[in-house]
């Protein structure tokens, strides 16, 4: 019997690919609809070319360098001597998930939280802030530096790039079809019933793609924290490291913003509240109440495999 | 057009066959690099027990037996050979080097010296090291050996003569209990 953090790792890429499929249709479709509105005749054309320039930017993403480090004011490289076990921990964390150890860096913030960046496990940021090394301790820190390592290993930031950038085509080609339809007159009608269910379709279309975004964000959140089970085999030391984040009493971090926040370890542009955590279809992440839930079910198999024999943490480490 | 749709299928099958003797070929690449790592961190440990012998000594100065215990295991597990006996001998170097931070517990000045605490937080994430490349190397050996086993990768396993790999494990369970000391620095 494998442990449960297997099947939740599969099954959150699953669900991912599918989410992914979507919005490729969705793309797809606004090119149709699109190219309908236009010239009856021309919608296969003008669907295929979305298509293309959703494949571009998801190359794009891919070569795009990590530069959003370097616009965090303040952030210092992590050195041995000071982050003795920071440094220690992200080590061992690259080891249990088979990638290089990332550029370790610290931000002055109270604020616990911690992100990731880097588009291949070659060029792999991971950036905690002082309060997350002031309030964690060494089991959670690992928790926490482990769920980073899984963003950067499953190549979420690649992922998340790519989507933000479809979500900006298809609003820009909404804009460019509605405008263009209103401003040039009318050139060759296609089937009444059709058109307006393209107009329709084109102006929805981006809150669809704005929904699939968030919902593949949050999806991609308990599919890190899987792989932080699978890496450190220990759920409870993030379940506390979430517990103790989400109680804090500075949960806002300055220097984030909408495009980063998808990649904290808890979302760092609202106020917390563990109990009564309002989590919506636009939220980044998921309920840390239920990442918590779901972190401790995973706790109760990982123990009784006979394959995975490493000594418990517990055993070595309090 | 029989003749096309037949070169398709053989196009098509030689590409997916590619594709999965690639996949094996990556596979047992992964679990090579594993195995390195994990001497990398065994290697490690060696090279700090000395120091932590040089730093106990002067407090343990009655625990002679507990430090010759360390040295012996240690020299046992750099002569090992092999994943089951590897995996013997550095189960006894664990014990005995719990030992050690056992009994510090009784040397207040040792437990405070700040020398030792950052021997043993380097011990400890050696220690972690350690399981963690065991645990990946594992992990790499169960999906190596999955490949191997499973339809249709198997018939290339057969073809190309993929053998299963072992797995490192400890070899007796009760010395995973003897770990139970607390090596924490906070």
């Amino acid at each position: 019997m494998r442990p449960t953090f297997w099947n939740e790792i599969a099954a959150n890429k699953r669900l991912s690919l599918f989410y992914c499929v979507l919005m490729a249709l969705l793309l797809t479709g606004v090119g149709m609809a699109g190219g309908y509105l236009w010239d009856p005749m021309i919608w296969p054309f003008t669907g295929a070319i979305a298509f293309v320039i959703g494949v571009v930017a998801a190359i794009y993403a891919s070569t795009a360098g990590g530069g959003a480090i370097l616009s965090i004011a303040g952030a210092r490289e992590a050195t041995h001597e000071e982050n003795q076990v920071y440094v220690n921990v992200a080590h061992e964390m690259s080891i249990a998930a088979g990638v290089p150890l990332p550029k370790l860096y610290i931000i002055d913030e109270a604020s616990p939280n911690a992100f990731a960046t880097g588009t291949k496990p070659e060029n792999g940021v991971i950036c905690v802030t002082t309060g997350l090394l002031d309030q964690l301790d060494r089991n959670e820190l690992q928790g926490v530096v482990a769920h980073e390592m899984a963003h950067i290993r499953n190549y979420d930031i690649r992922l998340m790039t790519t989507l933000a950038l479809t979500v900006g085509i298809i609003i820009l080609m909404r804009d460019l079809f509605i405008r263009g339809r209103l401003h040039t007159g009318r050139r060759k009608e296609g089937n009444g019933v059709v058109m307006v269910i393209a107009i329709v379709f084109i102006l929805l279309a981006p809150v669809f793609a704005m929904l699939l975004r968030m919902a593949v964000s949050r999806n991609r959140e308990y599919l890190a924290d899987a792989s932080a089970v699978q890496f450190t085999r220990y759920p409870e030391g993030l379940a506390n490291a979430l517990q103790k984040i989400a109680v804090a009493d500075d949960t806002l971090v300055d220097t984030a913003n909408a495009g980063t926040a998808p990649m904290y370890i808890v979302d760092p542009l609202r106020a917390h509240n563990l109990e009564h955590e309002k989590v919506g279809l636009f939220s980044t992440h998921p309920a840390t109440h239920d990442r918590i839930r779901r972190l401790r079910a995973m706790g109760a198999q990982v123990g009784g495999d006979e394959a995975f024999d490493i000594p418990m943490q517990t055993e070595n480490r309090t | 057009m029989m003749l096309f749709v037949i070169l398709g299928i053989v196009v098509v099958l030689t590409v997916i066959g590619i594709g999965i003797y690639n996949g094996l070929v990556a596979s047992r690449q992964q679990v090579e690099n594993a195995w390195a790592q994990i001497d990398v961190q065994l290697k490690r440990r060696y090279d700090l027990i000395p120091n932590l012998v040089e730093t106990v000594k002067g407090y343990m100065n009655f625990e002679q037996e507990t430090l010759q215990k360390v040295i012996e295991a240690r020299s046992a597990a750099m002569s090992a050979t092999g994943p089951a006996a590897k995996g013997a001998a550095e189960g006894q170097l664990t014990q005995a080097l719990g030992g050690i931070f056992a009994l510090a517990e009784a040397y207040p000045d040792l437990k405070s010296n700040t020398n030792m605490q950052q021997l043993q937080e380097e011990l400890s994430t050696t220690e972690n090291k350690i399981a963690y490349s065991r645990q990946f190397y594992n992990d790499s050996v169960m999906n190596y050996n999955v490949k191997t086993e499973q339809f249709p990768s198997s018939i290339f396993a057969g073809m190309f003569n993929f053998k299963k790999k072992e797995l490192f494990e400890l070899a007796d369970p009760v010395q995973r209990e003897a770990v139970k000391v607390d090596f924490s620095t906070r």
